[in-house]
């Protein structure tokens, strides 16, 4: 465990990085202790900051992938075995509940929605039940299970997926990789690109048209770029400040049971909102991906 | 919090997750539900059915309630007719007997008043005779004598 309070947050905000250290490299723990030098490229977790930035694009995030596929993995499991037994007599508890979730999420798409589209639907509900299970993790008190991790030997372990840009963002790129699938399924490669290009500002004569369409693409590919960023950066932004005040709150000694509380109830509201938002987000970006102008 | 393959990762979880809820978790429950919908569209539908032919029953019912109660009314005037029918007999058949007891009952006094009065005359006659053998003092020739006194008495 980490002495000082920055150290303590510090290492409630690393990830558990799994990734290659290049040879020559001087590991150094925490505490300054030299670990010695590597003698060729090694996959390993990082001990510490420094290693993981060191690991570059091809390193891991362990524990965010973990908690990640494992809580998908309940949201899965809990909608399945509910599917399975699915029947159209009095539903009991859990079916309800589910049912209520699946009623809201239909409600949502089609109010947004007007195409015909298999996909939008459970792709809603995929989203908003694994975002909210994967921001409800936030709630953990947040010393409990990296506490545990440091136990086993485990130097970091942060359990809240959506604290983690990676997490988001490859959330928002698989939606932003949807939009242009459908864009381009909908309008055509020729549309996609019209669209792109021919709008906000056009004209009917072609040379100032000529002129309009590197200021249109400007424009609009900053407008089609800012969705997927927008929609990892809000969510990760959002729960990312929460958990800083868990831990922030975690600091103060006993005072933190009546403010963990206070902020646990608060942060109960913006888990299910901004699960809410990512889902209801990409239900209307994909919507427009789908109208043709 | 570096950028990192994380989000392949991510990504092909998210695929996958996304592609089994399509495949095994939506229809399903959508299935259910529509399902429902539908079983409860029909409850109602049976429902107000069920209500519509209520209602024509309890018309039927009322209908025949009405029929019914005109039957007994009608059979109670029959009835009322009749017994004062019977009533009417009655009395009548009660008067003729009265009068024929009357008219027997007159014959009957009529007949004793006539014997009684016969037998006064005979007394009457014989007194009449021993009266005037007293007072003459001496027989009379019997059969002349019986004639006066039957003319006499066939006078009286």
């Amino acid at each position: 465990m980490a002495t000082t309070a920055s150290e303590y947050i510090g290492h409630h905000l690393q990830n558990l990085t799994y990734g290659k250290l290049p040879a020559g490299f001087e590991r150094v723990d925490n505490y300054g202790n030299e670990l010695g030098v590597l003698s060729e490229d090694t996959w390993t977790f990082a001990k510490t900051a420094v290693e993981a930035k060191e690991m570059g694009f091809w390193a891991f995030h362990v524990d965010s992938l973990f908690w990640s596929v494992l809580l998908g993995v309940v949201f899965i499991t809990i909608f399945r075995m509910v599917a399975k037994r699915a029947s159209t007599g009095i539903p009991g508890g859990m079916q309800n509940l589910v049912e209520m979730v699946v009623e809201f999420v239909e409600g949502s798409v089609k109010d947004t929605f007007h195409g015909k589209n298999d996909l939008i639907a459970p792709l809603a509900l995929t989203i908003f039940c694994w975002v909210f299970f994967m921001n409800l993790m936030d709630l953990v008190p947040v010393d409990w299970i990296p506490g545990l991790a440091t136990a086993v030997g485990i130097p970091y372990m942060k359990i809240v997926p959506s604290t983690d840009p990676n997490i988001t963002l490859g959330l928002s790129l698989s939606v932003f990789m949807l939009i242009i699938f459908y864009s381009i399924k909908v309008k055509g490669i020729g549309g996609f690109i019209g669209e792109l290009t021919l709008h906000p500002f056009n004209s009917p004569n072609k040379m100032i048209q000529a002129v309009l369409i590197p200021i249109n693409f400007l424009l609009e590919f900053v407008t089609l770029i800012a969705k997927p960023i927008s929609l990892a950066l809000r969510l990760f932004g959002n729960m990312y400040a929460g958990e800083l005040i868990f831990i922030l709150i975690a600091l103060v000694g006993y005072a933190q049971l009546p403010l963990h509380f206070g902020w646990a109830v608060f942060h109960i509201l913006v888990v299910t909102l901004q699960a809410f938002i990512f889902m209801m987000l990409t239900i209307v970006y994909l919507s427009l991906a789908h109208e043709d102008h | 919090m570096n950028i990192n393959a994380t989000i392949i990762g991510q990504t092909i979880a998210f695929a996958v997750f996304v592609w089994f809820c399509m495949k095994y978790v939506w229809p399903p429950i959508m299935q259910a539900l529509n399902d429902r919908k539908k079983q409860i569209a029909d409850g109602l539908d049976a429902a107000a059915r069920g209500q519509k032919e209520l209602e024509l029953a309890q018309e039927k019912v009322l209908e025949e309630l009405r029929e019914a109660r005109e039957k007994a009314q009608e059979i109670i005037e029959l009835a009322n007719k009749r017994s004062a029918q019977i009533v009417d007999e009655a009395k009548e058949q009660a008067r003729e007997e009265a009068d024929r007891i009357k008219v027997a009952a007159q014959a009957d006094i009529e007949q004793e008043a006539n014997r009684a009065r016969e037998v006064l005359r005979t007394q009457v006659a014989a007194l009449a005779v021993a009266g005037a053998e007293r007072i003459l003092g001496e027989n009379l020739d019997e059969s002349a004598n019986s004639r006066l006194v039957d003319d006499l008495v066939a006078e009286l």
